[in-house]
């Protein structure tokens, strides 16, 4: 019996068995339980770009609540103008990013936020109002990488443009406790009200430093605390929010809108 | 009967995987900065064990002896994909929270520990109750030590406020170190030093005698 047991053929029979049988079980859970998932992903990402506008959300629906209140258009980032895409509700920057003909490569002196790769054109959420201007507030889809991954998520910026309504990541994979406190509401408190760009400026001034801002410093305005034992993620933060907000981002966007026309 | 107390129970304090074969340390490190990733976490390895024993025992007849560890990788990193795809679905925050450390458990040295040891030598009923023994007792380490670190950590216990912090306008500083991971060293080693002045027998020989101080006579 042993000696079957461990003969070669019995062995492979054995291997290739058990493969089969791991692999369907694996794939079985991945494929039935993909539509929840998604479904999940999707109201997180909604509840987050909620979040970061500063809307409330807890106890409403947020699908209703988000197809009420936000419109989602594209940007394209190169001549900083509303554009149109094939298929919006399907539009996946991420995926954009990585084509020839959808993306751009950046050089390593512009990929401050180390994301290789960014889309040409990317959707950005406006809080619809009767302002003149034709929206409340305008929630930027930002990412970057931290320490162990790339931070996704949402900058929310007030219609003039350049104070913060908040920020808010919905998906990373940072150290939980030290840079996963990215997450943490009293760190998010902080980012309301803070200015991206100095006056007259469009080169972005907003970042982390290490340890807490002095409120009485002529810069507080322009400073957030730096995340305690996280000093990559809170570089990658302070890289990301300079990439986005920089030349390569939507800063010309952003000047467009000002000057009165996107 | 007193073998299934004795697997079921055993492990908690007598046989603590953490405590006695000090396994499994790693990741009782990284989640138990707070209760709530804790208890899904323990609840997760729990699960992983208990199944991976169960198959496991159910083909240790078949399992060649030269390919036996790769069979039971096999088996547990199968297990934990679909664990982790489960709580993707259906506990979407808290997966984003354990993030890395769920697929981490094919890693956890209790799992495979428990296979090789337990689940290869005896019948699968008894397997599957070695796996929730022991992750119990896995489970029992990470909640004392997520209790420590959220409480005196954070002011906290599964996120709700106990003591109110002075950044809140409360009187409790909070210990800064215990949010980090090398805290979890320091309040594991407590928590071996306890069960052994308990259990006594749990102390090991020391390796070497210590020389006794120099007598008159030497010198």
């Amino acid at each position: 019996m042993s000696a079957s047991k461990d003969s070669i053929g019995r062995t492979l029979t054995v291997a290739v068995l058990l493969c089969v049988v791991c692999s369907v079980v694996v794939s079985a859970a991945a494929v039935l339980l993909k539509p929840k998932q998604i479904a999940n992903k999707n109201l997180d990402r909604q509840t987050n770009i909620l979040a970061a506008a500063g809307i409330a959300t807890d106890g409403k629906d947020v699908q209703a609540l988000f197809d009420e209140l936000i419109e989602k258009r594209f940007v394209d980032l190169r001549t900083g103008k509303y554009t149109t895409v094939a298929d919006p509700e399907r539009y996946d920057a991420s995926k954009a990013a990585k084509e020839a003909d959808t993306g751009i490569k950046l050089s390593r002196e512009n990929d401050i936020a180390s994301i290789k790769v960014q889309a040409k054109v990317m959707p950005v959420y406006l809080v619809k109002s009767d302002a003149p201007q034709g929206f409340d507030k305008m929630i930027l889809p930002v990412h970057g990488y931290g320490l162990w991954s790339t931070l996704y998520g949402f900058l929310a910026l007030e219609s003039d443009l350049n104070t913060v309504v908040g920020l808010g990541f919905y998906s990373h994979a940072e150290t939980p406790g030290l840079g996963g406190e990215v997450d943490n509401p009293n760190w998010k408190a902080l980012w309301p009200g803070k200015q991206v760009y100095h006056e007259g400026s469009m080169q972005p001034a907003l970042g982390l430093i290490k340890g807490s801002v002095d409120q009485t410093s002529a810069n507080a305005k322009y400073q957030v605390d730096g995340l305690s034992g996280a000093t990559l993620t809170s570089r990658g933060v302070t890289n990301l929010v300079h990439f986005w907000m920089g030349e390569n981002g939507y800063a010309p966007f952003l000047s467009n809108l000002k000057a009165g026309g996107a | 009967m007193s073998q299934v107390k004795d697997v079921l129970i055993g492990p908690i304090f007598n046989n603590n995987p953490i405590g006695l074969q000090i396994l499994g340390i790693c990741s009782a490190l990284a989640v138990t900065s707070n209760l709530g990733t804790a208890c899904v976490m323990a609840l997760a390895v729990t699960v992983v064990t208990a199944f991976s024993n169960m198959f496991i025992s159910i083909i240790r007849n078949q399992i060649p002896g030269s390919i036996r560890i790769i069979c039971q990788m096999a088996i547990i990193a199968s297990l934990v994909i679909v664990v982790d795809q489960i709580l993707k679905a259906y506990a979407y925050e808290i997966s984003k929270q354990l993030s890395v450390f769920v697929g981490l458990i094919i890693t956890n040295c209790i799992v495979m520990g428990r296979a090789e040891a337990f689940a290869m030598k005896n019948p699968p009923g008894i397997s599957f109750l070695d796996g929730i023994g022991n992750g119990l007792g896995y489970g029992v380490v990470l909640l004392f030590v997520g209790f420590i670190r959220e409480l005196f950590g954070a002011g906290k216990l599964f996120g709700i406020e106990v003591l109110p912090l002075i950044t809140d306008g409360g009187w409790y500083q909070a210990n800064g170190l215990l949010l980090l991971p090398p805290s979890a060293f320091f309040i594991i080693g407590m928590f071996i030093w306890l069960i052994r002045t308990f259990k006594k027998d749990q102390v090991e020989a020391p390796e070497f005698e210590l020389a006794k101080n120099s007598q008159k006579e030497a010198a």
